[in-house]
C-alpha cells in the first residue's frame, strides 16, 4: 500500500463539493464555524452567495438546511461528524427525515484518527446514531475516489444522507473507472478462508492485512462496505457462505456500526461466526492518528491476528 | 389596514375556531386545550387576513409560509385549514387516531402543514431557511413562525434569532404566543423570560407588543412588521391561556389534560353562547 498516493477524505470531499455546485446551482453548503476544517470552504469560496457560515451553532445549521430543503435546495450541512450527529440529532430525526428532505451531512474528521483533540472530539457512535433512523442513507468512503461519487450520489438520493469523512491520510485504492453504487458493496480481493468486511480507511489496511496473509497461505476475502445503510444483505451473505469467518473492521464502535448492522443480518440467517473490531464500548483520548490505532488495536497486524485467531 | 367589518368578521371566525377546538378534541382524551386556545387570535389573523394563500393548492410556491413552532398547539391551525377547505371538515373528528391525517404534532404530509414540528424550538431556524430559500429565488413572499412562550427556554431559538438578523430577514415575522405557562407552572419561576421585549431587541430585532386576544392589534402589528425593512419583527402577543373557556383560562393543569363529560359539557355551552348572534 506504500506505494499508492494518499488523500484525506475531507480534501476530496471539499473538491468534490464544488464540482457539484457548478453543475447544480440548487446546492447550498452550510458550516458551523469549522468551513476550513471540514472544507466546504473551497465551495463557499466559489459559491459565497450558496455558502452559508451559521456560527457555532449544529442544531440551527440542520434546521435551517431543512428549511432550505423543504424550498428546493440541497443542502449540504458541515461540522465534526460528533457535533453533527451529536449535537443535532433531535433535528436531524424530526426535521430531516420523519418526513424525508433531501439534505446531506457531512460529517467531518470522523472516529479516532480526529486525533489530538481526544474524547470530546471522537465520533465512534456516529453511524449507530444515523443508521438508526428511518429515510437515512448511511456512506463510509473508503477513499478519495469513493468520496466524490458519494458526494454526487448523494445529491440525487431522497431523503438526508450521512457521509463520514475523515482527515486521515488514506491510500488510494480506486481509480476513475471506479463505479459507487449506493447499497453495494464492493470486493477487492476474493478469497475463501475469512472474509474481512471493512468500511472507511480501515478498508485500506483490511487489504495489507490479506495481502501479508496470502503470503502465509491463508485465503482472505476483502470486501469494502462503504454503504452502512442500506446493507447490501446479497454480498454479505454470500460471502459468509463461502468462508469459515467474518470479521468486520471499522474505526467506529462495534456497538451500532457496521460489526452490528452485519451481526444482524448474519444472525437472522444463522451464519457466521463473526468478530467485530473496532471501539470496545470505551471513550478515546488524544494522540496522534498512527498511535491511536495502534493503540485500539486497529492496524492490518492486529487484523491478521484476528484472522489467524479465529482459524484456530 | 384592518377595518371594523373586517375586524368583526375575524372576531366571528375565532369564536367558531374556539369550538371547533374543543369539539374537535373531546371529552375524556388528553389534548392541548391551554396552548390551542390561546393562539386562536394569531392563527385567525394569520390564515382569515395576512396570510397571501390559496386554500385550493397549499403548495403555491408563492404563497406566504405559517410555520407553527409550537407543534403542541398545532389543533387550532387544523381547524383553521379545515375552515379554508385544504382538507375535509371531517378530518377534525379523527385527531390523534390511528391512521388519520392529523398527527399529535404537525407533519408534513397533512397539507398545508409546512414544517415537522413538535420538538421545540426547531422551527425559527427552520423559518429562516425558508426564507434564506426566497432570497435566493427571488421571491417575495413572507414567512411567519408561532413559537411558545416557554419554547423560548430551549436554546436554538436564540441561536435562531442570532441567524435571522444576521441575515437581515425582514421577509421574517416571528410571533409568541405568550400565555406565561407551560406545562408545568408558570415560565417565570423555571427559566424567567423577562425582560423578554429586551431580550429580543438585544438581539437584533424589531418588537411590537399587542394584546394577543385583540384581533386589531394583531393585524395592524402584522401589518407593521411588512415595512420594517433591515430586520426582522417579532410580535409578542400577550394572551391568556385556555382563552374562551373559564375554568381552562390561565390553568397550567389544562396544557395537556382530558376533559370530563361535565367539564366538556361546559366549555362547550360557554363557547356556544359566545357564538350567539354570529352568522
Amino acid at each position: 500500500m506504500t506505494d499508492r498516493k494518499l488523500v484525506q477524505t475531507r480534501d476530496a470531499y471539499g473538491d468534490a463539493l464544488l464540482e457539484l455546485g457548478k453543475a447544480n446551482d440548487k446546492v447550498v453548503a452550510l458550516d458551523a464555524d469549522l468551513y476550513r476544517s471540514t472544507k466546504s470552504s473551497v465551495f463557499g469560496e466559489a459559491f459565497p452567495e450558496r455558502f452559508f457560515d451559521m456560527g457555532i451553532s449544529e442544531q440551527d445549521l440542520i434546521s435551517t438546511s431543512a428549511g432550505l430543503a423543504a424550498s428546493g435546495f440541497i443542502p449540504f450541512a458541515n461540522s465534526f461528524a460528533m457535533f453533527l450527529t451529536g449535537r443535532a440529532y433531535d433535528q436531524v430525526r424530526l426535521q430531516l427525515c420523519y418526513v424525508p428532505l433531501n439534505v446531506t451531512l457531512a460529517g467531518s474528521s470522523a472516529g479516532l484518527t480526529q486525533g489530538p483533540d481526544g474524547a470530546s472530539h471522537q465520533s465512534f457512535d456516529d453511524i449507530s446514531l444515523m443508521r438508526g433512523l428511518p429515510n437515512m442513507t448511511v456512506l463510509v468512503p473508503a477513499d478519495g475516489v469513493e468520496t466524490a461519487q458519494c458526494v454526487w450520489a448523494a445529491a440525487e438520493t431522497p431523503g438526508a444522507t450521512y457521509i463520514r469523512l475523515g482527515r486521515y491520510p488514506t491510500p488510494l485504492l480506486f481509480d476513475e473507472t471506479y463505479k459507487f453504487q449506493i447499497g453495494k458493496a464492493h470486493v477487492l480481493k476474493d478469497g475463501h478462508d475469512v472474509a474481512l468486511l471493512a468500511t472507511g480507511h480501515m478498508t485500506a489496511k483490511a487489504l495489507d492485512a490479506a495481502t501479508e496473509l496470502d503470503k502465509e497461505g491463508i485465503s482472505v476475502a476483502v470486501v469494502n462496505v462503504s454503504t452502512i445503510k442500506p446493507l447490501d444483505t446479497e454480498t454479505v451473505l454470500g460471502m459468509a457462505a463461502q468462508v469459515k469467518a467474518v470479521i468486520t473492521i471499522e474505526e467506529h464502535s462495534i456497538i451500532g456500526g457496521l460489526g452490528s448492522a452485519v451481526a444482524e443480518v448474519l444472525a437472522e440467517k444463522r451464519l457466521g461466526p463473526l468478530v467485530r473490531m473496532g471501539i470496545r464500548d470505551t471513550f478515546g483520548q488524544s494522540g496522534s492518528a498512527d498511535e491511536l490505532l495502534d493503540c485500539y488495536g486497529l492496524t492490518a497486524p492486529y487484523i491478521a491476528d484476528e484472522v489467524k485467531k479465529i482459524l484456530g | 389596514m384592518v377595518d371594523g367589518s373586517k375586524v368583526k368578521e375575524l372576531q366571528d371566525i375565532t369564536k367558531r375556531m374556539r369550538l371547533e377546538i374543543v369539539r374537535m378534541m373531546g371529552k375524556n382524551k388528553p389534548h392541548h386545550f391551554g396552548g390551542s386556545l390561546s393562539e386562536v387570535e394569531i392563527v385567525t389573523a394569520l390564515y382569515f387576513y395576512k396570510l397571501r394563500y390559496h386554500a385550493s393548492d397549499p403548495a403555491w410556491p408563492d404563497r406566504d409560509r405559517f410555520v407553527m413552532s409550537k407543534g403542541h398547539s398545532v389543533p387550532a391551525q387544523y381547524v383553521a385549514l379545515a375552515m379554508l377547505g385544504v382538507f375535509p371538515y371531517e378530518y377534525l373528528g379523527q385527531l390523534k387516531t390511528l391512521g388519520a391525517c392529523l398527527q399529535g404534532h404537525p407533519c408534513m404530509k397533512t397539507p398545508g402543514i409546512e414544517a415537522c414540528t413538535g420538538s421545540l424550538g426547531q422551527g425559527l431556524s427552520y423559518s429562516n431557511g425558508i426564507a434564506l430559500s426566497a432570497r435566493l429565488t427571488n421571491r417575495d413572499f413572507r414567512v411567519y413562525t408561532l413559537l411558545g412562550d416557554g419554547e423560548l427556554q430551549e436554546g436554538q431559538v436564540w441561536e435562531a434569532a442570532m441567524t435571522s438578523a444576521a441575515r437581515k430577514l425582514d421577509h421574517l415575522c416571528a410571533i409568541i404566543d405568550r400565555n406565561h405557562l407551560e406545562s408545568q407552572g408558570n415560565t417565570e419561576d423555571s427559566k424567567p423570560l423577562e425582560p423578554l421585549k429586551l431580550k429580543w431587541e438585544a438581539f437584533g430585532w424589531h418588537v411590537l407588543e399587542v394584546d394577543g386576544h385583540d384581533i386589531k392589534q394583531l393585524c395592524d402589528a402584522l401589518d407593521t412588521a411588512e415595512t420594517v425593512k433591515g430586520k426582522p419583527t417579532v410580535i409578542i402577543a400577550d394572551t391568556v391561556k385556555g382563552k374562551g373557556v373559564s375554568f381552562i383560562e390561565g390553568d397550567f393543569t389544562f396544557h395537556n389534560a382530558p376533559l370530563s363529560q361535565d367539564q366538556y359539557d361546559q366549555a362547550i355551552q360557554e363557547l356556544e353562547t359566545a357564538l350567539e348572534g354570529v352568522n
